[in-house]
């Protein structure tokens, strides 16, 4: 059953992403002031979204660790830190993509950029912390409580560009209010990508989520299997 | 066309990077499943003795 779900969803993953490549590629029209540019923004947008969801389930699940203290809270919060890290880097990229020919810089410290790097770091912290300690139960603790306290920079970045003077463009609510995307088309387009990306986020992660319980369960019973030798060495 | 290859390459980086991390799920389930056949053989050789005392004593009872 779960497997096929996992199938499934790589199946429409799939889809999805074509689909999405040939509406901004083909559908979609070209912005007047930012030009073929612009398209990036349709994946850029959804790569920031799922990492910012990514995230916050990376600090749901270190709450419900560190309350309840079962290893999947522990395995879930590292698959999804794992994935929303890989889409957090994607939106930094296609944004320094972008900013290169509209502001001629490839970064600028602007308040939601320098959020945005913030954050990146923090998850970067946090996978590090995986690999360098050998306990897995310090481990386990250490990453629920850095993965609560990053997420709480997630509401920061979203707020920045209306708390600080900002260049970033506010595109999905302009700073008065409205939405910025006048053509249905546009609209369309960015819908699609949502859901391309938010399906190959949801495959991922569950793939490597299923890894890591596998992996969980594997060193339980390679552990038995050790204690078990030990006894029968001692028979 | 101006700046289409800023275009480019924002969309080849993204996809390469997805590929290259399915490209690592699947070396991680490679190594999952080696370490599966080499706990199968550890249990094997553990289940083994056992079975060879029971055939050397065939009055003897099984051990639970």
């Amino acid at each position: 059953m779960a497997r096929k779900i996992v199938t499934s969803l790589g199946v429409l993953s799939l889809i999805l992403v074509i689909a999405a490549l040939y509406m901004v590629f083909e559908y979609v029209p070209t912005e007047a002031d930012e030009g073929i540019v612009q398209r990036i923004f349709y994946f850029h947008v959804p790569c920031a979204w799922i990492a910012f969801m990514a995230f916050g389930l990376v600090a749901v699940a270190g709450i419900f660790y560190l309350w309840l203290g079962g290893q999947i809270w522990d395995d879930l919060g590292h698959g999804a830190a794992e994935t929303g890290m890989l889409f957090c880097t994607l939106m930094l990229i296609s944004g320094s993509l972008w900013a290169r020919p509209m502001w001629g810089t490839w970064w600028t410290w602007d308040s939601r950029l320098t959020s945005t790097f913030i954050l990146w770091l923090l998850y970067g912290g946090y996978l590090m912390l995986r690999v360098m300690i050998d306990d897995s139960r310090q481990v386990a603790r250490f990453a629920a409580v850095i993965g609560i306290v990053a997420a709480l920079d997630v509401p920061v970045i979203i707020l920045s560009v209306r708390l600080w003077r900002t260049i970033h463009p506010a595109v999905l609510v302009t700073r008065q209010g409205g939405h910025g995307l006048e053509d249905p088309r546009m609209v369309a387009t960015l819908l699609v990508s949502l859901a391309a990306i938010t399906v190959t986020f949801a495959w991922l992660f569950l793939v490597r989520f299923a890894e890591l319980r596998m992996g969980t369960r594997l060193e339980a019973l390679a552990r038995g299997i050790a204690l078990a030798e030990v006894r029968t060495g001692d028979i | 066309m101006e700046h289409f290859g800023y275009l480019f390459a924002t969309y080849s980086i993204i996809f390469v990077a997805i590929f290259l991390y399915v490209v690592f799920i699947w070396q991680r389930q490679s190594r999952l499943e080696s370490e599966v056949r080499a706990l199968e053989a550890k249990l094997k050789a553990l289940a083994e003795p056992k079975h060879e005392s029971a055939a050397a004593e065939p009055g003897a009872k099984p051990s639970p």
